[in-house]
C-alpha cells in the first residue's frame, strides 16, 4: 500500500532526530553541574531528623561536618554510636584536633564564620551529642548546625 | 587513484553516548541539600564565674527524659503543645504572675540612663560607658520603630535533656521552640512593616531580634527520672 511506502512523494518526511543529542546534552550538563560528588564515605548511618524551621546553609565551603550514628561496619566498630570525622571513625578526643585541622584549611578571616554541621542519626542518644558539643565549646567553635530535613509545618 | 568519497560521520550514536553519560550522572547524583537548624553554642564560662540571677518566673523549663517524655513546667505535655506554651510564656498577654516578666523599653531606657551617669562618675572605665551608650542607642531605635508600648520579655527557655534522650526528640523540641520565636518575630514584623521577618532589611531584623532574642538555654544534661 502506498501509505506505508517511505519513498512516496506525498507523505510527511521522517522527524529529524538530529537535535536529540542536543537535548540530551542539555540534560547531561544540568546533571553534571548540579551533581555534588560525595566528599566522604559515611561509615555511620545518619538518618537525619525532620524539622520545620530549617534554613539552607548558604556558604558550603565554610561548613565542616561531624557525623554521629551507628557504624555500618558492626564487626569492626561494634553497634554503639560512633563519631566520624573526615572519613574515619574517631573518638571524642579527636574533635579538637579535627577543628584545628579544618580551621587551618580556611583563610584566617573565614575561621570566625565557620559552621560545624552535626549530621546525627535520629535515634542517637543525646549523651554523645552533648559530649561533642562540649568539645566544640572548648575550642571556641560555637557556630553549629543541626542538619535536618525540611518538613512542612502542619 | 580513485579519490575516496568523503563520507559523512553518522551522528546517530551520539545520542546513545550522551544518554549513557546522562544515566551515569542521574544515578550518581545525590541532590544533597545542606539544611538544618543553625544555633550558637554558649561560650565556655570559667567555673568560678558567678551565675546570673534569674527569677523563677522568667525560666521556662522543658525537660525531656530518657524515654522521650516531655515535661513543661513540671507537667507532662505533648510536643505539639510546646509552641503555643512558649509563645504565651514570652508574650504573657494577661500579665500572669507565673509567666515571664515583660519590661517596657521606656523603663529600660530610663534605667540605662541612670547607669550611664553612675558609670561616668567612675572615669576609669570608659569602655563600659561606651558599651552602655551603644545599648542606649539600640533601645532608642527599638522604641522609635515599635512605639512606646514595646516591651521585652526577660524570659529564658531552659531546655534540659537526659543523656538517654533520642536526638530526634531533642531536635523536635528545639524546632518547636524556634518555631515559636520565629512566629513572634514574624508577627511583630508584620504588624510594623507588613512583611515577614525574612524579608526585612538587616537593620530592621536587628531591631526585631533585639525584642525577641533566641533566649534558649541548654543546661548540661542531668540524670533525672
Amino acid at each position: 500500500m502506498g501509505k506505508f511506502d517511505k519513498k512516496s512523494k506525498g507523505g510527511s518526511p521522517a522527524i529529524s532526530t538530529a537535535s536529540l543529542p542536543d537535548i540530551v546534552f542539555m540534560l547531561l550538563f544540568f546533571f553534571m553541574v548540579s551533581t555534588t560528588m560525595k566528599e566522604v564515605d559515611t561509615k555511620v548511618y545518619t538518618r537525619l531528623p525532620d524539622a520545620t524551621q530549617v534554613k539552607k546553609i548558604e556558604n558550603k565551603s565554610l561548613v565542616s561536618y561531624i557525623y554521629i550514628g551507628t557504624p555500618k561496619n558492626t564487626d569492626e566498630f561494634g553497634t554503639t554510636d560512633a563519631i566520624q570525622l573526615n572519613d574515619q571513625i574517631a573518638n571524642i578526643g579527636g574533635i579538637q584536633q579535627y577543628v584545628e585541622q579544618e580551621r587551618a584549611k580556611r583563610k584566617e578571616k573565614e575561621v570566625k564564620l565557620m559552621t560545624f554541621s552535626l549530621k546525627v542519626d535520629e535515634e542517637t542518644k543525646m549523651g554523645i551529642v552533648v559530649d561533642v558539643k562540649e568539645e566544640l565549646r572548648k575550642v571556641q567553635a560555637l557556630r553549629i548546625n543541626y542538619a535536618s530535613k525540611k518538613k512542612e509545618s502542619k | 587513484m580513485a579519490r575516496r568519497e568523503l563520507q559523512e560521520i553518522n551522528a546517530g550514536s551520539m545520542a546513545d553516548i550522551a544518554f549513557l553519560l546522562l544515566i551515569f550522572f542521574l544515578v550518581t547524583t545525590t541532590m544533597e541539600v545542606s539544611s538544618g537548624i543553625t544555633r550558637m553554642l554558649p561560650p565556655l564560662v570559667p567555673p568560678d564565674a558567678e551565675h546570673p540571677d534569674v527569677k523563677e518566673r522568667n525560666v521556662f523549663i522543658i525537660l525531656v527524659n530518657k524515654d522521650n517524655q516531655l515535661a513543661i513546667e513540671d507537667k507532662l505535655r505533648d510536643p505539639s503543645e510546646i509552641k503555643q506554651l512558649c509563645m504565651d510564656f514570652f508574650i504573657n498577654p494577661y500579665n500572669n504572675e507565673d509567666l515571664s516578666e515583660r519590661v517596657l523599653y521606656t523603663e529600660k531606657i530610663e534605667k540605662l540612663k541612670r547607669e550611664i551617669i553612675a558609670a561616668e562618675q567612675h572615669e576609669n572605665n570608659n569602655d563600659n560607658v561606651k558599651g552602655l551608650n551603644e545599648k542606649l542607642k539600640m533601645y532608642n531605635s527599638v522604641k522609635d520603630a515599635f512605639g512606646n508600648k514595646i516591651a521585652r520579655s526577660s524570659g529564658v527557655v531552659s531546655l534540659q535533656n537526659d543523656r538517654g534522650t533520642d536526638y530526634g526528640k531533642y531536635i523536635e523540641v528545639q524546632d518547636q521552640i524556634i518555631a515559636a520565636l520565629n512566629e513572634l518575630r514574624n508577627k511583630l514584623s508584620n504588624d510594623t512593616w507588613g512583611e515577614d521577618f525574612d524579608d526585612l532589611s538587616l537593620v530592621q531584623q536587628k531591631l526585631v531580634k533585639e525584642v525577641f532574642p533566641f533566649a534558649i538555654s541548654e543546661a548540661e544534661p542531668k540524670k533525672f527520672n
